[in-house]
């Protein structure tokens, strides 16, 4: 029996560790954790990890994280017992070489109490200080002035006036309505009952919803003047509407969905900036959207998203395979809208290969030629479709 | 059949039912079971993620219930529905007969007579066999309200219809939950439910699956098979094929009588393993070729 609530003990604490890395392993994880490993029995240790892993990892993307921690956790003695240690109100402090051995992540979430650890709160410290100045320094301190009260105002009033091309989509489901073409029996009959006589025919009809909108937006070194404003928009954009999906390009691409989802604007940017790594650098258009069409397309794309993608189609590798990767991005998106902030340049012509190979393959082309806030922003993208892309023969 | 009582036997069991699992599935699969915990499964299309719900409902000899999911699923169609014809007329008989008593008529029409049981109602019900199986098949494909409404059937497996109140199972139904991810599941949905990600299998395996699936099969065609779609895997496609796919292009190959793969039978059967036009202009011709060496090569450092 004590040997039970030993082991009890132990994946209370292997829970600990799982969140600390960032899995969403709740009380109740925790408690099936348990049950399960009663009912499964002590066979062998590949049974124990899949016990544990059936109840404790939610998310596909959590399982290297879970194998990562599970090994350090369960295999390691010596790094138990420090972290049992950790659990008590005296604080040891662990020699570096077991630190790394361990995963960065899982140390991190290992040895969080640690006094010198770095507050959550400000993760750039680090980096800056190891970093000379740089054009990404810049960006980052540009980035942190704080919104002031007036801009908050300024942004949700400019948010509500955003209307994006297709923005009620006609679901399949149906709501109560006078004028409806869909009879509803359920209700009619109710009412039959209620009065008698002739029956009163209640109606139901469609109901329309926004469809998911999937921004890709540009962050790269000829975008960065205009950062700031995307970034505010982003921010009021993904708190007003469900189903916003964003990704920030540059050299790779970075999810920002979840960051962006923290109410607080400053902290939503602050977290941003943490998780992106390619500020300011080069914009690589083909292999980035290649990563999203693999990664990404299918899993947010469906029920008729409408993919905003915001570049200024200036690509370091002279638009080698975009082409292909944009087309493919436009079969699967319901609507594919081109937000083009035409910086520096008065007389936009097409020129550079990015530019010429996204441009047919878009529905919509929105050229932007000042944006110097987030209202006239959202009014580049509210104003009705004028310019169709002009086809050019091949 | 009752639920087997260790995770031997659950492997036992799908192997009996033609499914061959790996330990970690026959271990979630145990736990969701002994647990009366649905079972979330999550993995790339053709994965054999419905399978397994099959696989369990004839090898435990229960019924299988299955709900397949779209968008605009309503109570209407995944729970239950009134038989409006059959209430019309109830009516118009008992105003013929000169009843008056609209209270009573209300009862009478809005009474489980009238009630349509649609599947998930079906499976709350109790069955001669035991719990029947559940299956909920590709829920992202239905929207965010209806995932809600799952909360309450799967975390009481009660169902509340409000003219008649709340019908609770005796004994819950075994659940099975499948999506290819095309959304994210909501975290509460998650929560109630064990999890799993179906991955692809090792070519061991996925050997195994092709013995039992298409037993006629030539054996060397069989292994060349598995070792061109586990290289095909790697090579960062659109539509990665799946263990589904694996199975038609063996079937296909055997139709053909090809007892091993050359580029001319890859280059005109590929159809049948990849599904996205990009993808096969890639593979056809010199990638096809490279791979076919590759195998070679290996089976004979095999040897």
């Amino acid at each position: 029996m004590t040997n039970q609530g030993r082991i009890a003990e132990n994946i209370v604490h292997f829970a600990r560790v799982l969140r600390r890395a960032g899995l969403k392993a709740g009380p109740q994880q925790v408690l099936d954790a348990i049950a399960a490993v009663e009912a499964a029995g002590f066979n062998s240790r590949e049974d124990f990890y899949w016990t544990l892993h059936a109840t404790l990892v939610k998310r596909h993307e959590d399982e290297v994280i879970f194998e990562q921690a599970f090994h350090v956790f369960w295999r390691d003695p010596q790094l138990l017992d420090r972290m049992m240690a950790l659990m008590l109100p005296e604080i040891r402090t662990p020699d570096n070489e077991d630190r790394e051995k361990a995963n960065r992540r899982i140390s991190d979430a290992l040895f969080a109490n640690e006094p010198n650890k770095r507050e959550p709160d400000e993760p750039e410290l680090e980096i800056d200080a190891s970093e000379t100045f740089s054009a990404s320094e810049v960006l980052r301190k540009k980035d942190f002035e704080q919104m002031t009260a007036a801009e908050l105002a300024e942004a949700k009033a400019a948010i509500a006036r955003l209307r994006l091309p297709l923005d009620e989509a006609r679901t399949r489901r149906t709501a109560p309505s006078a004028r409806g073409r869909i009879v509803d029996m359920r209700a009619t009959l109710r009412a039959s009952l209620r009065a008698g006589g002739i029956i009163p025919l209640k109606k139901r009809d469609y109901r329309h919803r926004r469809p998911p909108l999937v921004v890709l937006c540009d962050i790269s070194g000829s975008m960065s003047a205009y950062s700031r404003i995307f970034l505010h928009f982003l921010h009021a954009l993904t708190n007003d509407r469900d189903r916003v999906h964003v990704f920030l390009f540059g050299t790779r691409l970075t999810n920002v969905t979840r960051e962006l989802k923290h109410r607080d604007v400053d902290d939503a940017l602050a977290r941003v900036t943490a998780a992106v790594g390619d500020w300011d650098g080069g914009t690589r258009i083909g292999e980035t959207l290649h990563r999203f069409n693999v990664d990404w397309g299918r899993r947010v794309l469906g029920q008729g998203a409408v993919v905003l993608l915001v570049t200024d189609g200036l690509d370091r590798d002279a638009g080698e395979g975009v082409e292909p990767e944009v087309a493919r991005l436009h079969r699967q998106a319901k609507r594919l809208i081109w937000l083009n902030p035409l910086l520096r340049y008065d007389r936009f012509e097409p020129k550079a290969q990015g530019i010429r190979a996204l441009l047919p393959h878009v529905d919509e082309f929105r050229p932007v030629h000042n944006i110097a806030s987030l209202a006239s922003l959202i009014e580049a993208l509210s104003a009705p479709a004028a310019t169709k892309p002009e086809r050019r023969a091949a | 059949m009752t639920i087997p009582a260790s995770i031997d036997e659950t492997v036992e069991l799908l192997a009996r039912g033609a499914y061959v699992a790996d330990r970690s599935l026959a271990t979630v699969i145990f736990l969701a079971l002994k647990m009366g915990r649905p079972l979330l499964l999550e993995g790339e299309a053709g994965v054999g993620k419905t399978e397994i719900a099959k696989v369990l409902a004839s090898a435990l000899g229960r019924r299988l219930i299955r709900l397949q999911c779209y968008e605009g699923l309503d109570t209407a169609s995944a729970v239950y529905e009134w038989n409006y014809q059959a209430q019309m007329i109830e009516i118009r008989l008992a105003e013929a007969e000169g009843k008056q008593d609209r209270d009573t008529l209300g009862k009478d029409v809005f009474s489980e007579r009238f009630l349509i049981r649609r599947p998930i109602l079906q499976a709350l019900e109790p069955d001669v066999a035991g719990p029947p199986v559940l299956l909920i098949d590709e829920l992202d494909r239905t929207d965010e309200p209806f995932e809600a409404y799952l909360l309450e059937v799967l975390s009481d497996f009660q169902v509340t219809v409000p003219e008649i109140g709340t019908i609770k199972a005796k004994e819950p139904p075994i659940v099975i939950i499948t999506s290819n991810r095309t959304r994210e599941i909501h975290d509460a949905l998650k929560r109630r439910c064990l999890y799993h990600w179906v991955d692809y299998p090792d070519a061991e395996r996925e050997l195994n699956i092709l013995r039992l699936k298409a037993p006629g099969a030539d054996q060397r065609l069989s292994r060349e098979v598995v070792a061109f779609v586990q290289s095909l895997r790697k090579l960062d496609l659109y539509k990665n094929p799946g263990v589904a796919e694996t199975i038609d292009w063996a079937q296909a190959l055997t139709q053909l009588d090809a007892l091993a793969l050359n580029q001319q039978v890859v280059n005109d059967t590929l159809g049948a393993l990849l599904k996205y036009q990009d993808d096969i202009a890639r593979v056809q011709g010199s990638e096809a070729a490279r791979i076919l060496a590759e195998i070679r090569a290996g089976a004979q450092a095999a040897q």
